[in-house]
């Protein structure tokens, strides 16, 4: 992890500084918001009465900042980091990749504005309305720009695995984005979107499950393909398996949208397609899992001195889990059970904060030290200690939410014998509360964890240039 | 779906499965061109990669997931094509509960091979369920209410008395009404029926459309639609006339008000007794039905601050009781209507 090549080829590692930091930055601000409205589930005074704080309005900013804020970032930061190292190119686009910084920051501006006043589209993960979905196409084109032109010009003859997920990613949520935002505008601030009732459920979860498949899986495979045997200095394990999980996995992961939407209005086919292709989707998901871990083969060793390497191969280990859960519960039957519970929202937090979060923090901490001159972070003991309270906070957060949701689920279901419902709905709200402030208690550490990484990253920053030596490991 | 989206669609899907059938088997032979185990021979910023062989394990078992994915779809179909069992959730795309229901039946007397699970549950449910609530249903509301109060004595060895069993019948009708009142009322009469601004106490002896065992059933089973109060501030000459009505308002429940004002106001409200009588007592007292509320009583459907009866005078007032027939069915709404009848009991 030194800074070899630079001399080569001149990189523009400007952007990817710029977007390193902010990585960092919005990861504090986007769990800062979801501790806040997990708090208000117990505590909903927590509101102060105020419109711009409810919990309908924070949730919505929650969600933005950690996918689009945080999530993306570490993705804009990591591809054009990557892209320029594989194909030892220097980025394309020269203004133009300074411009998908700052546009993409005006999006995530506009959207702590806007949502918290109430703007809303309505549409989960596309909350944000027409003008803004505007900006964010004109910046996407130009991220898509910027990356393809440097693939093209690369040096070395292949496309490594890591750009095939980064373009298919690129690719995807560009035509996620469109499909699901074509809205008739009515006002500066409202559009009403163009396709009617189960259609548009149906557009929706096509995008919200694929803002999943794409950008949050994909696009970070992409970022393990190459932190992952960077970090631990070892070759990729199977070619052939980055193949046909690559392939089936993007072929697959487009028609899981309908599960969703199990038990509505939408067609049983479109559900029972919806779930097949989930289920199929387990083994190509894992794929990738087992490409990245068997890469530490030969190598294990190395988990017991770097805690850089512990948070990639944790995020491999999270994201096994997930992707087993999903397909699991996209079954019929146990989505009945599942299904409008916190069970759900335990699922999504495994995958974001155990796999999406922790392969952005190894890569950031692998990252800030290249981009700034250093031979290492600033503290390794501190990187350790993010560690600790990262998985300890995400154990919290999922048990709670596995146990209460499945808890509500049965509590929903439950019948007395003379066919009336045994629960009302405010007492499985009631049972909720002691989980709800587990998970409280996990985000809190999960926050406290970004601030003291923000720390870190300060002062690595700040540190005199190559004043910080790699640690010699034996 | 017309055929060319129906085609369109099985072409798709079927040939993503199969698409992965074949990217598998590709995979699956070494087309490499080196080694299995050895590198592929090019490296990415120093990161290489081998050519390993796909786990055995992974690969049975994806194959095992696309074979199976084949028989899900042969056995609950794909486009228009129902499947070999003929499952459906439900009757999709009927608007209508008359309309599924005849459905269902067309799909029974023509043997038709085609299972609506909704249906299929329902019916399970009615079958064990129906005769409890047709035996609460052979008995009047006010029979099922009188056994609010009444203890049942144990004491007895060996089998219960006919009137212990009818005493038990009917307080056990009570439970599962208010089991039932409190999945489909309480949202917005509140658990305990107490009510909240807009939705009335359904405990308070305090009745909009009547509280006799047959008004309430009829209130549950028909709904109640009330839209007569409507905004006043232009018939009562603006701003000073609703405040000089509200104020006669107030007075009738004997708070203390400028009396100046409520006088000014008495002289209004000829308008208002239409609906509300002339003494404010409601429309019930008159005899008529027809919602509009008591305002002699100190109970307010809608608050009782200055504030708040000035903005029902001054804009008008709409309530909804939705209708449950369709929903519940009758025998279900008589248990409801008995366990509200018996609120206001002693």
């Amino acid at each position: 992890m030194t800074q070899s090549n630079t001399s080569a080829v001149d990189y523009n590692f400007d952007v990817v500084r710029q977007f390193t930091v902010m990585t960092v930055i919005w990861g504090i601000v986007g769990t800062l918001v979801g501790v806040l409205i997990a708090a208000q589930l117990i505590w909903p005074a927590l509101n102060f009465d105020t419109p711009w704080l409810t919990y309908s309005r924070l949730r919505p900013l929650h969600t933005n900042a950690v996918i689009f804020a945080f999530g993306t970032s570490a993705l804009f930061a990591t591809s054009y980091y990557v892209v320029q190292r594989t194909c030892q190119a220097r980025l394309f686009g020269g203004k133009l990749a300074a411009f998908t910084f700052w546009g993409w920051q005006a999006v995530i501006v506009a959207a702590i504005i806007s949502l918290p006043l109430g703007y809303t589209s309505s549409k989960e993960y596309a909350e944000l309305e027409w003008p803004i979905d505007i900006l964010i196409t004109i910046v996407w084109v130009s991220y898509a720009i910027v990356f393809f032109g440097t693939l093209i010009k690369r040096k070395v003859s292949h496309i490594y695995v890591a750009n095939w997920f980064f373009g298919g990613f690129i690719v995807t949520v560009a035509v996620l984005h469109l499909g699901n935002s074509m809205a008739i505008p009515v006002s500066g601030m409202k559009a009403y979107s163009i396709y009617p009732g189960a259609i548009d459920a149906m557009m929706q979860w096509w995008y919200g499950h694929n803002a999943v498949g794409f950008l949050l899986t994909a696009g970070f495979l992409g970022m393990m393909y190459y932190f992952v045997p960077k970090q631990a200095e070892r070759p990729v394990y199977s070619y052939r398996l980055s193949i046909v999980h690559f392939w089936a996995l993007v072929s697959l992961y487009i028609w899981a949208g309908p599960h969703h939407l199990h038990y509505t209005a939408l067609p049983d086919w479109a559900q029972s397609v919806g779930m097949v292709m989930s289920i199929v989707l387990f083994l190509p998901s894992w794929g990738g899992m087992i490409n990245g871990i068997m890469t530490l083969s030969g190598a294990w060793h190395k988990l017991r001195h770097d805690p850089i390497l512990r948070f990639l191969i944790v995020s491999l280990s999270f994201y096994g889990m997930s992707t087993f859960e999903g397909p699991m519960m996209a079954i019929k039957s146990v989505n009945a059970l599942s299904h409008y519970t916190d069970w759900t929202v335990g699922h999504v937090h495994s995958g974001a904060l155990g796999w999406v979060a922790m392969v952005s923090i190894g890569a950031m901490y692998h990252l800030i030290p290249v981009l700034f001159n250093q031979g290492r972070m600033y503290s390794i003991r501190l990187i350790n200690i993010h560690f600790w309270m990262h998985t300890a906070g995400i154990v919290l957060y999922i048990v709670a939410m596995w146990i209460s949701g499945v808890m509500q689920g049965l509590m929903w279901r439950a019948v007395n014998s003379d066919g009336t419902l045994t629960y009302s709905f405010v007492e499985s709200l009631t049972a909720s509360y002691p989980f709800y402030f587990m998970r409280f208690l996990g985000g809190v550490l999960v926050v406290a964890g970004f601030i003291l990484m923000a720390y870190n990253m300060f002062k690595t920053i700040g540190a005199k240039d190559n004043s910080l030596k790699p640690v010699e490991v034996a | 779906m017309s055929s060319f989206w129906n085609i369109w669609v099985w072409v798709l899907s079927l040939g993503t499965l199969v698409g992965c059938f074949f990217l598998l088997r590709m995979c699956l032979k070494n087309f490499a061109g080196v080694e299995e185990g050895e590198s592929m021979g090019h490296t990415f910023d120093g990161i290489e990669e081998l050519n390993n062989p796909l786990p055995k394990w992974w690969s049975t078992f994806f194959l095992l997931t696309i074979v199976w994915a084949f028989g899900y779809i042969a056995l609950y179909g794909l486009g228009n094509w129902t499947g070999l069992l003929g499952w459906k959730s439900s009757n999709q795309g009927i608007l209508n509960i008359a309309e599924s229901k005849a459905k269902t039946l067309e799909y029974l007397e023509k043997d038709s091979g085609v299972l609506v699970q909704y249906d299929r549950e329902m019916a399970a449910a009615e079958a064990k369920y129906g005769p409890i609530f047709a035996a609460y249903a052979q008995r009047s509301i006010e029979d099922l209410a009188s056994a609010k109060n009444v203890e049942i004595d144990f004491d007895t060895k060996g089998e219960l008395t006919a009137e212990q069993s009818d005493l038990l019948q009917a307080k056990e009708a009570l439970k599962v009404g208010q089991r039932l009142f409190i999945q489909n009322c309480a949202q917005c009469h509140g658990s305990d029926a107490h009510g909240t601004t807009g939705f009335p106490n359904l405990a308070d002896k305090d009745w909009l459309y009547g509280g006799t065992p047959e008004a309430i059933k009829h209130t549950v089973m028909e709904g109640r639609i009330a839209t007569g109060m409507m905004a006043w501030e232009s018939a009562l000459g603006g701003d000073q006339g609703v405040k000089e009505v509200a104020a006669y308002v107030i007075s009738l429940s004997g708070r203390s008000i400028d009396p100046e004002l409520a006088k000014a106001g008495k002289a209004k409200f000829a308008m208002c007794a239409a609906c509300h009588g002339p003494n404010g007592e409601g429309s019930l007292a008159m005899g008529t039905p027809m919602g509009a509320p008591n305002l002699s009583d100190n109970i307010w459907l809608y608050g009782g601050s200055k504030r708040a009866v000035e903005e029902s005078i001054r804009n008008g007032r709409a309530g909804i009781m939705p209708p449950w027939k369709d929903i519940l069915g009758e025998e279900k709404v008589h248990v409801i209507s008995a366990y509200v009848y018996s609120l206001s009991q002693d």
